[in-house]
């Protein structure tokens, strides 16, 4: 089996008595669209935030291609291949979606100390943003600042953000959250296809999304991962069924 | 920028131009004083308008790069009048493009380390910390001896430029617009740019800024040293214009003006610290020549302008900003 990209092990992390993250241990594959399902407040959140770096683990290691991310900060890690979508949408409110989008492009090139030139008349900025809201079919809405986009479009633009960054990794936290029907199927089929280009890490509540998509699912519960497995070991779980599928299967 | 934008600035533009014409017309030299004044307010406003207005960085120290620069033309212009070398045997010097380039040399050594320092901090804490360290430059000054102290520094002389007489006011304000001019060139290039596009979103969402790989602490290094740069310019004409380096130039209340200068425009604008600095030497000379307390209901105008136009005067002028 391929060495994992990402590899999680033993990660704890408390606030105050709570145990948001109770020794953890995950792996991401090539190739692989690994979901983490579990109820709210089992800690799925907080666990992106450490694998991004936005919050300090308290003990336990993360690597990322075969490398520790401890002392790495955030902006350290999305440049080395982390991409992520926030489960509250965080984009340059003020700007475009055009504009956003061109953010991650030129952070890719690795050129944001260049002072003079005008962004906007800068292909090798608009055409990949263009392109990339263009596959995630938010063309239309190109020049509309962040902040008056509905909520499903700022979803769709934050995956644009991070396509833009050409990660080795994708982070998602509940992309689907408040998509609609249609915009989740849309987003199903798009994730399905973007799993070439680079593994996802899953955060989802959508349940028809995760066991069309998903080739491995983890479930935290209290900060735990109670199972790990196949759609199908998963379905089976009866511990799983008890801590949180319920009625859905 | 919208049309009416750009109407706005055209009528702030002719607004400028008008009061050296009615100088001159009216034979009223001290209207000129004034104008030059709003010049080189709008300039140190503009520089701190690259931190404040578009990295969002509420800078309270930004005095200290201003008397810099007044201290450094007022330093440099009286060992040269004194035939005196500076330090190391340097020669000191008269000329206005050494001394301005000097003082935007010093001001970016010296707001390196405060920037770097103050930067790992944010919102309250930055304004504090700037505002200490600002303090600390001015207390150094006032108990400094050699260059006036508590007195300041007086020039004999304003510094020389090439082909004009800074003597007289007019070329004098001519050569304080060209620099206003090119300042808001460099901050309207700096605004388009890739630098200003990481520099607004490290304003609007750091977090944004830092998941896509940019750390916003050098973007906003960067943007504090040249901000502290532009002011130091202003410093420099500041103290040729009134033939003085003052410690008043250091004070706190400066920084708070230049603040002020920007709130009262609009800090969104690229005229914005320019229609400030306007108003804000207007209502100085009016509501100044009328009472002693004229800060009083500056403060009051202030508060009408944070409670209901939030944009300053571009904002009412121009409408809301939109972002390309
Ligand atoms: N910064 C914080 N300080 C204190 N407690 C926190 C903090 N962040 C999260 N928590 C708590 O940690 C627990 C896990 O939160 P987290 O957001 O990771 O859950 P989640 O699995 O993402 O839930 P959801 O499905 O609702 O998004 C919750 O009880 C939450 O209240
Ligand atoms: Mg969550």
């Amino acid at each position: 089996m391929a060495e994992p990209v990402l590899e999680i092990r033993d990660l704890r992390k408390s606030f105050g008595a709570l145990k948001a993250t109770d020794g953890v241990s995950l792996d991401l594959r090539p190739g692989e669209i690994h979901a983490l399902i579990g109820p709210n407040g089992a800690g799925k959140s907080t666990l992106i935030h450490q694998i991004c770096g936005s919050i300090p683990p308290d003990s336990g290691t993360i690597r990322f291609l075969g490398r520790d991310m401890a002392g790495i900060g955030m902006a350290g890690r999305a440049g080395l291949g982390l991409g992520r979508s926030f489960q509250v949408s965080s984009l340059a409110q003020e700007f475009s979606a055009l504009r956003n989008v061109m953010l991650a492009v030129q952070a890719r090139q690795g050129s944001s100390f260049r002072f003079f030139r005008s962004v906007m008349g800068d292909r090798a900025l608009t055409d990949p943003a263009r392109a990339m809201l263009e596959r995630v079919g938010l063309s239309a809405r190109a020049d509309v600042p962040a902040a008056s986009l509905s909520h499903g479009e700022r979803r769709q633009l934050e995956i644009a953000v991070a396509l833009a960054l050409e990660p080795k990794i994708f982070l998602l936290d509940e992309p689907m959250a408040g998509m609609g029907p249609e915009g989740s199927k849309n987003l199903t089929k798009f994730l399905d296809g973007l799993r070439r280009e680079a593994p996802i890490l899953l955060v989802e509540h959508d349940m028809d999304a995760v066991f069309a998509l998903a080739d491995r699912v983890s479930v935290l519960v209290y900060g735990r991962v109670i199972a790990t497995g196949s759609v199908d070991d998963i379905r089976r779980d009866a511990a799983v069924r008890s801590a949180y599928l319920g009625d859905a299967v | 920028m919208s049309a009416r934008e750009t109407a706005a600035n055209i009528l702030i533009v002719a607004l400028l131009t008008a009061i050296p014409l009615a100088a001159i017309v009216l034979d009223e030299p001290f209207y000129l004083t004034l104008a030059t004044r709003i010049v080189i307010l709008a300039l140190a406003a503009t520089g701190l308008n690259i931190a404040l207005g578009l990295g969002g960085l509420v800078s309270f120290g930004h005095a200290a790069f201003f008397g810099l620069g007044g201290y450094v033309a007022g330093i440099l212009a009286s060992h040269a009048l004194n035939m005196e070398p500076l330090v190391f045997g340097l020669p000191a010097t008269q000329s206005m493009p050494v001394i301005a380039l000097v003082a935007i040399a010093v001001a970016a050594l010296v707001a390196l380390p405060i920037g770097a320092i103050s930067l790992r901090t944010s919102g309250v804490y930055f304004i504090m910390i700037t505002l200490a360290f600002a303090q600390m430059i001015y207390y150094f000054a006032v108990s400094w001896p050699a260059y006036g102290g508590e007195d300041g520094l007086p020039m004999a002389l304003r510094n020389a430029f090439p082909l004009v007489n800074t003597a007289k006011p007019l070329p004098f304000f001519l050569v304080c617009l060209a620099v206003l001019a090119a300042a808001l060139v460099l901050f309207r290039l700096i605004r388009g740019s890739r630098f200003g596009a990481a520099l607004q979103v490290g304003r609007q969402n750091p977090t944004r800024l830092a998941a896509v790989g940019i750390s916003p602490f050098g973007i906003r290094l960067a943007a504090f040293v040249i901000s502290a740069m532009v002011a130091a310019l202003a410093g420099v004409l500041f103290a040729n214009l009134n033939r003085f380096a003052s410690p008043s130039m250091l004070s706190w209340q400066m920084s708070g003006e230049l603040i002020v200068l920007i709130v009262l425009g609009g800090k969104d604008r690229l005229l914005g610290p320019l229609a400030g600095a306007m108003l804000y030497v207007f209502f100085e000379y009016t509501l100044g020549g009328l009472t002693e307390r004229w800060q009083f209901f500056l403060g009051l105008i202030l508060l009408g302008v944070m409670l209901f136009a939030r944009g300053g005067l571009l904002g009412i002028l121009a409408g809301r900003t939109r972002h390309g």
